[in-house]
């Protein structure tokens, strides 16, 4: 019997409408985990560097974590993984609510989508029965709208829906795929959905999820579940609001953007505005964010509350998660009221709520500067908060302009030209990043945006601080109960960070020690990913209670595959290199890894070459990021190291110039 | 059915504040984790003896406790209103009653029960509703005890009601028989 994994995949073949299941190899499952692990190990093996998004050879990946489906606290996330349309990389996106487990629950691990429909079609999973079924009457409907109509249809109230909108099925570039109070929005999956022509998959399943060592697992649920509560009466001092409890950031609770609104830059990007929030506004934005949020709600078997169901006057209720509260207010200059409803328009037509904003704000911005003409946007209202509704329309329909900016500021910029690129300044790989400008370089974080393949810098940063504590005595309370890291030197690094001084950024942490952070803050994040853990009670906070000491103890028990934390951050390196391999293949180097262009003010060339060389060495890749022959066979993937030479990525006879031995702890 | 006696007794409920459910299924996930045999060796909500009536856009979060077994569906069918969404009487109802599915072992379709965990100190959903949604409340009353129903006496009193009781009998007879040649 398989243990917490179902032990199967579905593999649908659109162009043929042949659907089936598939045992999997339970050794990729100890070698690559679940989730983010195995799909690289599929992406890896069938999708060739030939492969365009938009192809019928590209796959898009379903999975659900390791985890998913047991009773391991807020253990939900689908793991959705293909070759993303704008940056041509892989893109491995996640969502929580209610799916993975479901679909666990029905008897599979993943579900893998390759070819083209040619119709507009729906999946429906219902355990062993499933079909592929006609959507042409749902062709243009809202994502929540077509998930509602799905349930009736098949009179499943239970069923779970995972759906696409209009911005899907036009392949917008950053569409996203919507589910109950979740999305995957990262990297245009909703385009490779739509261009496949699913509009959505439905799943319900009703059979049991087994665990190896049951009582041992649920003693570790408890122990959670304690730890939850316990960090929910000790919240973190000395650190802003959202980032002192559990959870991932929970801002529809938070009243108080302050720090956001004054910290992070409004328009695409560009506006710092400095002493924005005074009273009025904090009543304003209170009163109103009061009176559209029905009720906090949360993902599968998890008490933590993220996001919130919004209902207004005028528009359809909807659910929102995080900080898609602030992305359309900052990028319109505008109020939270203004904000609330266009998400509401947004989550239907299924769009990135991070990229969106930012590119109908570089649109407005192009136009300002005479670099778009009035011409480009006939019909524009004269209201600004029009104005983004009008091209939020036009994008999704991919009507005049809209067609354009439907790829994204970098694509854009490039057929735009004419100075437009100067505008495209906040992405990372060709994606939209959180608009930040900062002062000073911090050496973690700009580590973390340059070789984060996840493309998103909340999906890397977490375990340790942000920024250092005044003082020492406060610092050395903070490591007082810190049992999460994975070694005490981390302990001595945080202490010995001063706000000032020879010990503060950017030359302290030094190179080597941001290496290990970074490792550390990396490993955690990808772990999560090939569980399906939700970072918010993982990764991303401050002392979560799961960690690097508790999670080979969980994999045991639940999967019961042996691990120990060697193993399991062998593991973890072995599938992050594997993305590293796919993106490489398709032609990444150290050229792509940097932050957006103007992120800090005060940049530091040198330094900067010197986290990349240190922690390229860290883990044995070679001076341009690819990993080299000797660190891959040690880890088992000699087939990667083959397929590079073949390719004439790497040399038969390159000595990498890095010391091979990786580092742990 | 069980003999009936007086006696002093900690009556256990269970108060449930909708207001505080956020719809995460927890208590469905360790109910039914709990009665797997052995003990938590498998999991699976369609099991579960509690379950969560969720529909999140008409703001609807209900937990149902199972509660009695009935052989037949009940006569009067009503219909209720909430928030312009009209319900069918047995969406909220506790029964295991033979015109739905809800409360049924998915595979044998043998009714479940809320036990309140029988042996556990806390009901083991309202230990994992941190958001407090699930409270016990336990009082000491006088009450004339009924001996609970177990789990098996349960599932062989709805298969007694679907067959006939002696057709189950001479069932048991003959499995029996079978077994002792093995
Ligand atoms: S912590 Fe928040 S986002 Fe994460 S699973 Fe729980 S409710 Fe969902
Ligand atoms: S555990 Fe509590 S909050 Fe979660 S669904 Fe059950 S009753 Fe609601
Ligand atoms: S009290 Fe126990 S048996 Fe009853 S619903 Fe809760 S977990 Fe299930």
């Amino acid at each position: 019997m398989r243990y917490a994994e179902t032990g199967f995949n579905l593999e649908v073949d659109l162009t043929r409408g042949n659907i089936e299941k598939v045992a999997t190899d339970p050794r990729d499952t100890a070698l690559y985990l679940g989730g983010l692990g195995t799909n690289a190990k599929i992406l890896w093996d069938r999708v060739g560097p030939e492969v365009t998004p938009f192809s019928p050879e590209n796959l898009l990946i379903f999975s659900a974590g390791l985890l998913c489906g047991t009773p391991a606290t807020g253990c939900n996330r689908t793991i959705l993984s293909t070759i993303s349309p704008q940056t041509e990389l892989m893109a491995f996106s996640m969502m929580g609510g209610f799916w993975a487990p479901e679909l666990k629950y029905a008897g599979y691990d993943k579900v893998v989508l390759r070819g083209k429909s040619e119709k507009l079609v729906y999946l429906w999973i219902h355990n062993d029965t499933v079909e592929i079924r006609d959507a042409s009457h749902l062709a243009g409907k809202g994502s929540v709208e077509t998930a509602e109509m799905i349930r009736q249809e098949l009179k499943q109230p239970k069923a779970q829906v995972a759906a696409i909108g209009l911005a899907g099925e036009n392949r917008v570039y950053y569409a996203s795929v919507e589910q109950g109070r979740s999305s995957a929005s990262r990297g245009g999956i909703g385009a490779v959905m739509g261009d496949k022509r699913v509009k959505a998959i439905a799943v319900r399943g009703t059979k049991d999820i087994n665990l190896a060592k049951p009582e041992e697992f649920i003693t570790l649920c408890n122990d959670v579940l304690a730890y939850i509560k316990h960090r929910e009466d000790n919240p973190i001092k000395g650190v802003m609001t959202i980032l002192q409890g559990l959870g991932s950031p929970q801002e529809m609770k938070v009243h108080d953007e302050k720090w956001h609104t004054e910290n992070f830059m409004w328009g695409n990007s560009r506006t710092r505005r400095k002493g924005f929030w005074n009273e009025e506004i904090e009543k304003a934005w209170t009163d109103t964010l009061e009176g559209s949020r029905t009720r906090l709600i949360s993902c599968f078997n998890c008490p933590m509350k993220c996001g919130a169901t919004i209902s207004m006057p005028g528009v359809p209720t909807y659910m929102m998660k995080c900080f898609t509260k602030l992305t359309y207010t900052m990028a319109a200059y505008s109020d939270l009221d203004f904000g609330l409803r266009i998400a509401q328009k947004a989550t239907e037509y299924g769009l990135d709520g991070f990229s969106t904003p930012q590119v109908m704000a570089f649109a407005l911005e192009l136009l300002e500067a005479g670099i778009l003409k009035p011409d480009d946007f006939p019909g524009l209202p004269e209201s600004n908060e029009d104005r983004f509704f009008y091209l939020l329309d036009m994008i999704v329909n991919r009507e005049g302009i809209g067609d354009v900016l439907a790829k994204g500021t970098y694509w854009a910029a490039k057929e735009i030209g004419n100075g437009a690129e100067e505008y495209a300044h906040n992405t990372i790989k060709k994606h939209e990043q959180l608009p930040l400008k900062l002062s000073m370089l911090n050496p973690i974080y700009f580590l973390m945006y340059s070789v984060g393949e996840k493309i998103n810098i909340t999906q890397i940063e977490g375990q340790f601080p942000q920024a250092p504590f005044p003082k020492r005595e406060h610092r050395e309370k903070f490591c007082e109960d810190w049992i999460q890291v994975p070694h005490e030197k981390f302990k001595q690094y945080f202490i010995d960070w001063e706000l000032r001084g020879e010990n503060s950024i950017p030359y302290y942490p030094t190179v080597e020690m941001t290496c290990d952070i970074v490792e550390w803050q990396e490993m955690m994040h990808y772990i999560d990913d090939a569980l399906g853990q939700c970072a918010g009670l993982s990764s991303f906070p401050l002392k979560p209670p799961y960690h690097i000491h508790n999670y080979p103890k969980f994999i045991s028990a639940g999967a019961g595959i042996d691990m120990d934390e060697e193993t399991l951050s062998d593991a973890a390196k072995r599938y992050r290199t594997l993305v590293r391999a796919v993106n490489i293949r398709r032609g990444m180097r150290r050229e792509d890894d940097r932050p957006p262009e103007n992120h800090w003010k005060k940049r530091f060339p040198e330094l900067e070459e010197k986290l990349l060389d240190g922690y390229y060495q860290l883990k044995g890749w070679n001076k341009e990021g690819i990993p080299a022959k000797e660190a891959l066979e040690k880890m088992g993937l000699g087939y990667v190291a083959e397929d590079f030479i073949q390719r004439g990525i790497l040399t038969e006879d390159e000595t990498a110039d890095v010391q091979t031995e990786t580092q742990t702890q | 059915m069980a003999g009936k006696t007086k006696e002093k007794k900690i009556v256990k409920t269970i108060k449930i504040d909708v207001d505080k459910c956020n719809g995460c299924r927890a208590c469905e996930v360790i109910c039914s984790a709990f009665h797997a045999s052995p003990k938590y060796s498998s999991n699976n909500p369609a099991r579960s003896r509690i379950r969560i009536i969720r529909e999140p856009l008409r703001d609807i979060y209900v937990p149902v406790y199972a509660g009695e077994y009935t052989m037949a569906e009940c006569a009067g069918r009503d219909k209720y209103t909430i928030d312009g969404k009209e319900y069918d009487e047995c969406s909220f109802c506790r029964a295991s009653c033979p015109s739905r599915e809800e409360f049924k072992e998915p595979d044998s379709g043998l009714p479940l029960k809320c036990d309140m965990c029988e042996g556990e100190d806390e009901p083991l959903c309202v230990k994992w509703c941190l958001v407090d949604a699930l409270t016990l409340e336990e009082r000491e009353e006088e009450v004339e005890e009924q001996e609970e129903m177990e789990d098996l006496e349960l599932g062989l009193e709805s298969l007694a009601d679907k067959f006939g009781i002696q057709t189950m009998m001479d069932t048991l007879a003959r499995m029996s028989k079978d077994d002792k040649s093995k």
